[in-house]
């Protein structure tokens, strides 16, 4: 008798947790049906390759390429700048270099506390910056808070793929007589450099989807920026301020940005894998 | 038993990682150009001491190193005046598994060479090709070259990982249990490049396969929990030790 | 012999090598102080702008009381306070169920090819940014939730708690998930095996494996989440209304505090002690994930040392 309970029990579980994986994915789908769906009847060749144009917000001409340069010029600008503190820093978390102390707890925990905080606090934090150096909102203030961001991201997806490196394999490279820094550079740097170019793919990806850091930090425009201080428009920000208007043309430039974010952010995370796969030729397992 | 010119010379070398004692008090001398064999029973310390011997001991978290070292009369232990990558490049490691370098392999044998002196190219590939023999592995590889060092066997590897030990040109060749993770063929070949090498290398092997020992060892260390027991020429070790235990793990009573 | 050459640095090429080695690190040193002190500079700023609102109004009032009037001089933040916690509430309550079950399902039932193809799917989700979500929301989600009302008897315009809420569920998930799922394979087969073996069906020694072993870590996966919807501005800001009052059912608009920092930014400066106002929310969003942060890392910490004992 209870052995039937528990079968029923048991049933009921699988067909609920079936359900609710079905309700996960699903939700992936929708989302990304709803976008193309009314992405994809927004997008023309004029849509992404102009600004816009006069009366652009009631509805007249023009397209989304300056959201679309703006965020690509933020997105790099922003992940070269993490790229270049965050390698060192995931390098020095390495044992060899930082040792066992308690600093490393330190580190590590502020590192941790980075790497949590909401995107909208980096923005706030950016402006106050700004205010004080009397910089207005523009590419180079975007780029700043952005780089940010990403910073504590990379470092711990770096940090993922640097300690899993064997402590033989750079024993084997002490006993050829290299020291700490040849080692670091001529084989640790090899192994786990699929997973370093992953973790930057990784960083930009999330650097060109966000939208709380930059509200205040880069502006927004119309143009094209030409220098780091001009104020620059992006994707998720023309979303953003599109998406409530009144006029149907000018949403369906939010939908365009929509969906072109959306397919950055896709083909980022395919190339991200292809990368993983292709470039372990030489890493040692 | 005195040894005239030993290689390396070990006195009073006490190591503990934190509070737990792993050498007590080793003296012993390695003779030059001979194949010396460490043995013993698993944890007793080999690897230990042969880490000693190159300062890699120095990696390890947390160790307590006392007493000198001499590797040709100078205490390599001697923190303020020996710089430890010159004394690695005096010694070749091979390790028990074998550990390729991410790279192809030309470069893995290149490495050690290119770390301490600029080679022009047609150098190099001399040097390549001189120790990929000298190993056996010439003939297997010399089409591949340049494809990745990770598609090898694992003997091949392993013979891979001593040319590139032999390519940095040192005095002394430390083995830690070579052949453990080879199959018989390859553990042959290991065993008899090891053999040609001595004539022009000092070898010292830590091994668990007594019957390798009996093999290769010119010299004979046993070590047993961490104490020396007995040393000597291998014949005098291995047919009529004088220690008790030595006489045990001989008969294979203690393992 | 070759090895008095040995003595430190005797050879140039050894000292040269040495000295990048010793620069080398040095500068990884310096880039890793500056990163660890970012977290500071970031948090002494933001109290540093606070002060003023800080040293003017008691602490008391500024987060109890619920007058938001900023042109009168009166901030009182527990709308804010309230309505974040509501929408985040709201989240959890879908995102909790869903994920767990999930995650036992991944870990424990699905065949292979299942677990290989949703496990790329749930970090797809990760990486879409919020303000597509908020698009979905409003696309999707409002409409539903419209109707969904009416079935109640209640008439709302959409904007409100729980359309916040089930977008800011759907944000969380690949956070839960991954860790839950990767908490629960991490169990020791014993724990699956021996109630089976004694005569227990899959399911209770699943049950047996999620409860005692693997809870910990996903109360810390929960935590973790519930942090990254706390603080998440652009998804939520797009449908959950923004009207600084309490709300009173899950129908009415809310305003969290990211929202609010979020919308008010441009009028900071116009009206006196706004900004240090505004900062001060961000100080708190900053503190309450902080701390939801620290108690998830610190209970996966101890969930890593059990098992590598």
């Amino acid at each position: 008798m209870r052995l039937s309970l528990r079968k029923i029990e048991e049933n009921i579980f699988k067909v609920l947790m079936i359900m609710a994986t079905v309700a996960v994915v699903g939700s992936l789908l929708v989302v990304f049906m709803v976008v193309l769906l009314k992405g994809a009847p927004a997008i023309s060749l004029s849509m992404i390759t102009s600004v816009p144009q006069a009366g652009y917000y009631l509805g007249k001409g023009g397209g989304i390429l300056n959201a679309i340069v703006g965020s690509l010029y933020l997105a790099f600008g922003a992940t070269i700048l993490a790229l270049i503190l965050a390698l060192p820093v995931a390098l020095y978390l390495q044992r060899d270099y930082i040792g066992k102390s308690n600093f490393v707890r330190v580190v590590r925990l502020s590192l941790d506390v980075l790497w949590g905080i909401p995107s909208i606090v980096y923005g706030v934090f950016g402006f106050v910056i700004m205010l004080y150096l009397g910089i207005r909102a523009c590419l180079l203030g975007g780029i700043f808070v952005l780089a940010l961001l990403e910073l504590p991201i990379m470092i711990r997806a770096m940090d993922e793929v640097i300690k899993m490196v064997p402590q033989e394999l750079k024993e084997a490279s002490y006993a050829t007589g290299a020291n700490r820094l040849e080692t670091t550079l001529r084989v640790v740097l090899k192994q786990v450099s699929p997973g370093i170019v992953s973790a930057v793919i990784l960083a930009f990806g999330r650097g060109i989807g966000d939208a709380a850091s930059i509200l205040f930090t880069a502006g927004y425009t119309d143009r094209l920026p030409h220098s780091l201080l001009d104020p620059v428009a992006s994707l998720p920000l023309a979303v953003f301020f599109q998406i409530g208007t009144p006029f149907p043309e000018v949403q369906q430039r939010a939908y365009a940005s929509a969906l072109v974010l959306l397919v950055i952010v896709l083909a980022l995370s395919i190339i991200s894998r292809i990368i993983a796969k292709r470039y372990t030729r030489y890493v040692i397992r | 038993m005195n040894i005239n010119r030993p290689h390396i010379s070990v006195q009073n070398l006490n190591v503990s990682y934190g509070s737990q004692q792993a050498l007590m008090d080793i003296t012993v001398d390695i003779p030059d150009k001979q194949i010396t064999a460490i043995i013993g029973p698993s944890g007793c310390g080999k690897t230990t001491l042969l880490r000693c011997f190159n300062r890699l001991i120095d990696l390890n978290d947390g160790v307590n190193v006392s007493g000198t070292v001499l590797v040709d009369g100078i205490n390599i232990y001697n923190k303020k005046s020996i710089d430890p990558c010159y004394i690695r490049q005096k010694m070749g490691l091979l390790s028990q598994k074998p550990f390729p370098l991410p790279m192809s392999i030309y470069d893995n044998v290149a490495y050690g060479p290119r770390i301490h002196k600029r080679y022009a190219k047609k150098e190099m590939d001399g040097l390549v090709e001189k120790y990929l023999m000298m190993v056996g592995l010439w003939s297997e590889v010399k089409n591949r070259l340049k494809s990745p060092a990770s598609k090898l066997s694992a003997g091949q590897q392993q013979r891979l990982c001593l040319a590139r030990g032999l390519a940095v040109e040192p005095e002394i060749l430390l083995a830690d249990e070579p052949t453990s993770a080879l199959d018989p063929i390859s553990a042959q070949h290991i065993e008899k490049t090891f053999m040609e090498l001595k004539k022009n290398y000092t070898i010292v092997v830590v091994t668990h396969i007594l019957r390798q020992a009996r093999r290769l060892a010119d010299y004979i260390i046993f070590l047993y929990m961490g104490e020396l027991i007995e040393h000597g020429p291998a014949e005098v070790i291995l047919n009529e030790p004088k220690e008790q235990k030595t006489k045990a793990y001989i008969k294979g009573e203690i393992s | 012999m070759a090895i008095s050459n040995s003595v430190k640095h005797k050879q140039p090429n050894t000292r040269f090598r040495w000295l990048k080695d010793l620069i080398a690190s040095r500068l990884m040193l310096g880039t890793t102080i500056f990163a660890s002190l970012l977290v500071v500079l970031i948090a002494v700023g933001l109290l540093q702008k606070s002060l003023p609102i800080l040293s003017l109004k008691p602490l008391n009032d500024l987060i109890f009381s619920s007058s938001w009037y900023p042109q009168k001089g009166q901030f009182g933040f527990w709308p804010f306070i309230v309505g974040t916690f509501a929408v985040t509430g709201v989240a959890m309550v879908f995102a909790i169920p869903l994920c767990i079950l999930t995650s036992i399902y991944l870990a424990e039932y699905a065949p292979n090819w299942v677990r290989n193809a949703v496990k790329p799917a749930v970090d797809l989700l990760a990486g879409i940014p919020s303000v597509v979500y908020g698009l979905c929301g409003i696309l999707v989600i409002i409409p539903v939730v419209r109707d969904f009302a009416a079935i109640f008897g209640t008439t709302t315009n959409g904007y409100n708690i729980l359309t916040g809420g089930i977008v800011l569920a759907i944000m969380v998930f690949p956070v839960i998930i991954s860790i839950s799922e990767e908490v629960i394979r991490n169990v020791p087969h014993g724990m699956r095996e021996v109630p089976v073996a004694l005569g227990s069906t899959r399911w209770q020694a699943t049950k047996l494996v999620v409860m005692r072993g693997a809870l910990p870590g996903i109360i810390a996966a929960i935590i973790l989440g519930f942090g990254r919807a706390f603080g998440e501005t652009m998804a939520v800001i797009m449908v959950v209304g923004n009207v600084a009052k309490i709300p009173s059912s899950i129908f009415d608009p809310a305003y969290p505090l990211p929202a609010l920092i979020a919308n008010n930014y441009g009028e900071m400066m116009s009206i006196p002690l706004y900004d240090s106002a505004l900062l001060f929310a961000a100080l708190i969003l900053l503190i309450i994930v902080f701390l939801f942060n620290l108690g998830a890392s610190y209970i996966l910490i101890k969930v890593e040392s059990n098992y590598a004992a």
